[in-house]
């Protein structure tokens, strides 16, 4: 344990000394001072002369703007700061020599990567906790609305997530340094798994969906071979943990969603029992919508836990 | 008195290569022992078995007792180890990469800043504590290198080539301030060089390692006279060390 808390208060000081932290820092000060104007004043003009809906302050996380919204932008570049700050962990030590002796002190060999990783963690709170803080107070000039319990609630939620998905890519980093022993290798490793997550894995889904089920082009298609369609590729998008991020977090900052699913079938009795729920879900139950893709997140990155684990116990740690 | 270091048919392998083979070894307490060997003769993996960080293949090993594949942490609590050519973190300064290794060790911080001045003062450091260790010398990184290794009040000590790389004034200083844990704090010293005539210099007993093989085992003039034959009246670990390095491993067994 005291292993682990040296490992974790070194890391930490580490972070926050670091040039990349200065850096990653300044990139979300900046875009989230952007996002909070100019997502503040399209709400702003939107809304004059109406009422304000109900849960108006969540809007400001999710709506567009000039850009993007922020739930995208932390779906997006989140990963980067996970990877940022891990691709270096373990083979740094070793390209500086001090792999050897660190393994040498009475501590346990999985505190070093547990202290790494819940400082880096730690780290990625700071950042996110700084962007949600940050648009929530330049919001509330914007708007000039306060948040009630819900919405903070909510927020807080999605913090939640937000840190468990960052941490699946921080997870995913320490992996690669274990694996890789160039700090260079390592970077471009999982600089490559992210693009191939992000942008190729939607694309692959597609494919595979269009081929198991086509939807014909021309004519009425079949709802059934639609839906079907859409499910298969929903599927194949869940191997990116970036579609299980999306997906979580839209249904936690959208109370009125009450499901995960872009399609939904209904029939006309149905629709008629749905159309009496047009109320925002509870909290509660949306986090239960969610639940799944929490737990298949945290998953994922337990699964990295256990390779780099087992990699590193067996590794050697001579450097010559 | 029983050994600080024991080891029997100690053994590894990787693949088919065996880079230890079957060595067996007693060191006394206090005693500098000198491990003797070229570059790839199984020297630092012997090292690593000792400490727990390589498991072997075979046979077992025991420091103060204690089995370092069972028990790993215990090992590390009382024993030093100095790898070859050890790094620090560079941007830190000689003091702040001590109080690391210290919280590492479990010592308090207020403990922890008495034993770092009087440590860096032994190995002659105490004005450069505050310096970062980038702008180290070779010299003075070995230097710190023993202060870290002598921070947890260690029983014995593991150092892995500890003068290679240094000039002939850091290497007199590293090799007295080596007699000096023996004399003066009774530290069983554990090293390995292939620089003979240091090895000579301090080491009461030796042993010579040939491709995974420990080859001898005895004081130089033990060696001398069963390797050269008796006679001569003192013997250079030179001599013994080339006769035995060209008769090869299987000389011995």
């Amino acid at each position: 344990m005291r292993g682990l808390s040296a490992v974790y208060r070194k890391e930490l000081e580490d972070h926050f000394s670091s040039a990349r932290f200065t850096l990653l820092l300044t990139l979300i000060l900046m875009v989230s001072l952007i996002m909070a104007y100019t997502t503040g004043n399209g709400l702003r003009k939107e809304l004059e002369g109406f009422a304000k809906p109900a849960l108006v302050f969540l809007l400001l996380f999710t709506s567009t703007g000039a850009l993007f919204s922020l739930a995208q932008f932390v779906a997006f570049f989140g990963p980067l700061i996970g990877l940022v700050l891990g691709f270096d962990a373990i083979n740094r030590e070793r390209a500086q020599r001090t792999l050897a002796k660190l393994v040498a002190q009475p501590i346990y060999r999985d505190s070093i990567i547990n202290g790494k990783f819940l400082a880096g963690l730690t780290t990625v709170t700071v950042l996110l906790a700084g962007i949600v803080l940050l648009i929530s107070g330049l919001g509330l000039r914007e708007l000039g609305v306060v948040p009630g319990w819900e919405e903070v609630g909510r927020l807080a939620v999605y913090l939640v997530i937000s840190v468990l998905y960052v941490g699946f890519w921080l997870g995913l980093a320490i992996l690669a340094s274990v694996l890789f022993r160039g700090m260079a290798t390592s970077a471009l490793a999982v600089l490559a798994l992210w693009i191939f997550l992000a942008f190729f894995v939607p694309l692959g889904a597609t494919l595979v969906a269009d081929s198991v089920v086509p939807v014909p082009t021309t004519g009425q298609a079949e709802i059934d071979t639609v839906l079907r369609h859409e499910t298969i590729k929903r599927a194949v998008s869940y191997v990116s943990p970036i579609a299980l991020y999306t997906d979580a977090t839209s249904v936690i900052l959208d109370p009125m969603r009450k499901t995960t699913r872009a399609l939904v079938l209904v029939g006309p009795l149905e629709r008629l029992s749905l159309s009496r729920f047009q109320n925002p879900l509870p909290l509660g139950q949306s986090a239960l919508v969610v639940a799944p893709h929490l737990i298949l997140l945290v998953a994922l990155t337990f699964v990295c836990f256990a390779i780099s684990y087992a990699a590193f116990m067996r590794q050697e740690v001579r450097t010559t | 008195m029983e050994p600080v270091i024991e080891m029997r048919d100690l053994t590894k392998r990787y693949g088919d290569q065996v880079a230890v083979d079957r060595v067996t070894l007693h060191v006394p307490p206090g005693e500098i022992f000198g491990f003797l060997g070229p570059n790839g003769a199984g020297k630092t993996t012997t090292i690593l078995m000792l400490l727990g960080l390589s498991e072997p293949t075979s046979g077992w090993a025991r420091i103060c007792g204690l089995d370092p594949t069972r028990a790993p942490v215990k090992v590390k609590r009382i024993s030093g180890y100095l790898p070859e050519a050890v790094g620090f973190y560079e941007d830190m300064t000689a003091i702040d990469n001590l109080r690391y290794v210290a919280r590492l060790n479990g010592i308090q911080d207020s403990q922890a800043r008495m034993r770092i001045a009087e440590r860096l003062a032994l190995v002659g450091l105490a004005d450069e504590g505050k310096k970062r260790v980038g702008a180290y010398s070779r010299g003075m990184r070995q230097r710190l290198g023993i202060a870290e290794v002598l921070l947890k009040d260690p029983r014995v000590v593991f150092l892995d080539e500890p003068t290679v790389g240094l000039d002939p004034d850091g290497t007199q200083r590293m090799l007295e301030m080596i007699q000096s844990l023996s004399r003066e704090r009774g530290i069983t010293v554990f090293f390995s060089s292939h620089l003979l005539d240091q090895v000579q210099r301090i080491s009461a007993r030796v042993g010579i390692m040939l491709k995974g093989r420990l080859v001898a085992v005895g004081s130089i003039q033990e060696l001398g006279q069963q390797s050269l034959g008796v006679g001569q009246e003192r013997y250079t670990l030179e001599e013994v060390y080339m006769r035995y390095f060209r008769q090869g491993p299987m000389a011995a067994a």
